[in-house]
């Protein structure tokens, strides 16, 4: 069957956050960015305390099992109805499309579907859901983006990290060649295939450098994670951001220049 | 090391120094990066102008149609060939269909063969068959011709060698037949065609694949820019059409729209320069064409993928090459570097279920699961999902669901085993886990400079000071009353 069409819920007055493991460890702004951004939309946003991992690490490893049994600790988080946002288009994608596969034909089926159902990327979430409106209080400045596969292919929002950059009066948005081409991430294939995900992620970052923008922006942390390491290793100045981070550093009103 | 004809199957596959050779081979992955890149642009434009996802729709319907139906229909395939005159062979396994198509050759007297371009004959290394058996074996695809000519294998499913450049060509021809060495791809066409024209005539049995089998009508459909297909199917006074007996398709209207999928996903074009219906050997009013027609129709392991109903969507390829042109990681390692006759995407699916996972243990785990080949396959083969599918199978990794490829469970590694149990541990518990990584934050500055393959190519990344867990926690605090 064809993608279906995305049917956005109404604008909420609370969302759940699910801030994935990345975020917590290692992009820890990203997810505060993306809650500030929420909060000035006026939703609340709720974070549970005992949220870990969506799993996808075992997951994406063939391991199925354990996978299983970390995303049905998650499964109970988010009681009531409301939108599960996540600031990482892998880690929504594992919970949006790929739950309901996981637990197919466990008594964790039911719960597993209605929780895929509203789960969203954050960075879509603010397009598409709340409509928000940037203004940019910062300097001129280039800008190439980086979308992630999940984001693109497996969620379908390729559209959202362009449409709110465009928001920005200041902000050039230039795109690098290939740009749908993966950088080389996967998880666990960066490491268990070092040399050809090096291989992806050199070529990604010359192609991200080749636009001369002044950083890039990823709506992913592995991507932002991949890249970012790869220049910092080269000693290239080609500093990363993550999306959300820059939205919310370049929309605030009282952002001294 | 480009891979060299007649690998044995024996032992696993040799990934990881093929694939070091071919990174550090800047010619070979030039050669790949302007191919690739030029294919996927053809592709891109030759669909401009249609409905792209309701093409693949009703491609993906007619495959999975004709599969639900695969017995019967070719069953009916034999019925109605043997009515044309065409003679059907059965055969289990690749020796199986080598030794009828020796047979056939034994009964001509033949001494000479000439092939049209066909990779199940790759898949069952008919030509090495043959050679032993002291036939004159001649590959007529350029393609093809070249990379016999090179002793390799083909490289890529459609355009066999796509690794050479035209200077690579041109010294090889230069060495092997003595042609002028001039780096003109027009002038080296020209000598390759005019060396193959004589042996068009003199050959005594013409071999071909088949890209579609039509069930009700028993037409063969093969699709060809060079015209040595059809000088292969028609101008020897024997044709025989080797195919995977995944091949059949109901009726000939189900070709049209497969066709349509075919070429452009291929090679961009809107339909190939020949396309060839066979339906029959030369009847007695008939001035051309060969007086014998045979078709073979190959398993191979094929009826076991069938008895999967997720792995049978394998099956539905048509053979494209869409997968491997668009997959960011055989763009560039090339096709050698995995070994198998079938590279890129569909043959890390194929070939794990045909070889077993113990001798293909990297090519589950060779992507980034990054999405582009279930994107642009024409038949909408899930082939990310099958990816991970063989790697739950690979580690026994679901308890929920038997594992069934030959082979599985042979990457579960006590280890590895030990490491998930641990992860899955401490993502179970969240004080655990929140004392673990806050925790970690807290020793940052102890984290390892270098992790594996990963410090290879990047730096290693910085935990960052406060986890998200404590900053919502304490704002939570602050906004309390």
């Amino acid at each position: 069957m064809s993608q279906p069409v995305i049917l956005y819920p109404n604008k909420p007055e609370k969302v759940y956050l699910f801030g994935t493991c990345l975020v917590d460890l290692f992009y820890p702004e990203a997810g505060l960015a993306g809650v500030d951004l929420l909060e000035r939309e006026g939703i609340e946003v709720i974070y549970p305390q005992d949220q870990t991992c969506c799993g996808q690490p075992a997951y994406t490893s063939g391991r199925s099992d354990e996978a299983r049994a970390v995303a049905k600790t998650q499964l109970d988080l988010f009681p009531e109805d409301w939108p599960v946002v996540v600031p990482s288009g892998s880690c929504a994608g594992m919970m949006r499309h790929q739950y309901p596969k996981l637990f197919e034909g466990t008594e964790d089926a039911d719960r597993a579907l209605k929780l895929a159902r509203r789960v969203w990327d954050l960075a879509d979430f603010l397009v598409n859901v709340c409509q928000i409106q940037l203004t940019d209080t910062g300097e001129p400045t280039t800008i190439a983006l980086h979308t992630s596969c999940s984001s693109r292919r497996e969620m379908g929002v390729a559209d959202s990290g362009p449409a709110l950059l465009r928001q920005l009066n200041n902000v050039t948005l230039v795109e690098p060649a290939k740009v749908a081409e993966c950088c080389g991430f996967g998880g666990s294939f960066a490491v268990r295939h070092a040399d050809i995900s090096g291989a992806m992620a050199t070529d990604k970052v010359a192609a991200l450098t080749q636009t001369g923008c002044d950083r890039f922006l990823s709506t992913d942390c592995g991507c932002l994670m991949n890249l970012a390491g790869v220049a910092k290793k080269q000693k290239m100045a080609l500093p990363g951001e993550h999306l959300l981070s820059f939205l919310w550093h370049r929309s605030q009103p009282n952002r001294e220049a | 090391m480009p891979q060299t004809l007649q690998q044995s199957h024996n032992s696993a596959i040799n990934f990881q120094p093929q694939v070091k050779s071919a990174l550090a081979n800047t010619q070979l992955r030039g050669n790949f990066d302007r191919a690739m890149t030029g294919l996927m642009h053809k592709r891109t434009m030759a669909f401009a102008d249609w409905d792209l996802e309701a093409l693949r729709d009703l491609g993906q319907a007619i495959r999975q149609q004709s599969l639900r139906q695969l017995p019967d229909l070719l069953e009916q395939l034999e019925r109605q060939c043997q009515a044309n005159g065409i003679q059907v062979h059965w055969a289990r396994d690749g020796d199986e269909a080598c030794q009828v198509v020796t047979e056939i050759c034994q009964q001509r007297q033949a001494k000479t063969v000439i092939k049209g371009k066909s990779m199940v004959t790759e898949e069952m290394e008919l030509n090495a068959h043959l050679e032993q058996r002291g036939y004159t074996v001649l590959e007529s695809d350029l393609g093809e011709y070249i990379v016999q000519m090179a002793k390799e294998t083909p490289s890529h499913i459609i355009m066999p060698a796509i690794h050479k450049n035209t200077a690579e060509i041109a010294e090889l021809m230069h060495t092997m037949t003595g042609v002028e060495q001039r780096e003109d791809a027009h002038y080296l066409t020209d000598q390759a065609r005019q060396q193959l024209r004589e042996k068009f005539m003199q050959a005594d049995v013409g071999i071909s694949g088949v890209n579609f089998a039509v069930a009700d009508s028993g037409t063969l459909c093969l699709v060809e820019n060079e015209g040595n297909g059809r000088l292969t199917t028609t101008t020897p006074p024997c044709h025989i059409a080797v195919t995977g007996i995944e091949k059949v398709v109901p009726s000939l209207t189900d070709v049209a729209p497969l066709l349509s999928l075919l070429t452009r996903s291929a090679t961009g074009q809107s339909i190939t320069t020949y396309v060839n219906m066979i339906s029959r050997p030369r009847q007695p009013d008939e001035k051309d064409g060969p007086e014998a027609v045979h078709l073979v129709l190959v398993d191979n392991g094929r009826s076991d993928i069938y008895q999967d109903e997720e792995l049978a969507e394998t099956l539905q390829c048509i053979r494209c090459g869409a997968c491997m042109n668009h997959c960011p990681v055989y763009t560039r390692i090339g096709g050698h570097a995995y070994g198998t006759t079938y590279p890129g995407p569909i043959g890390q699916v194929l070939m794990p279920q045909l070889l077993g996972l113990e001798q293909t243990p990297d090519f589950a785990s060779a992507s980034s699961l990054c999405g582009s080949c279930g994107e642009v396959c024409p038949v909408r083969i899930p082939l990310p999902s099958l990816l991970l599918r063989l790697r739950r199978e690979a580690v026994d990794g679901d308890r929920t669901r038997a594992s069934t490829v030959p082979g599985h469970g042979s990457k579960r590694s006590n280890l590895e085993s030990l490491i998930w149990a641990v992860w899955r541990l401490v993502h179970r518990r969240p004080g655990l886990y929140r004392l673990t990584t806050r925790l970690a934050s807290q020793l940052r500055a102890l984290s390892p400079k270098r992790l594996g393959g990963w410090t290879r190519y990047r730096s290693a990344p910085k935990l960052a000071k406060t986890t998200l867990h404590s900053a919502m926690n304490n704002r939570s605090k602050r906004q309390q009353p």
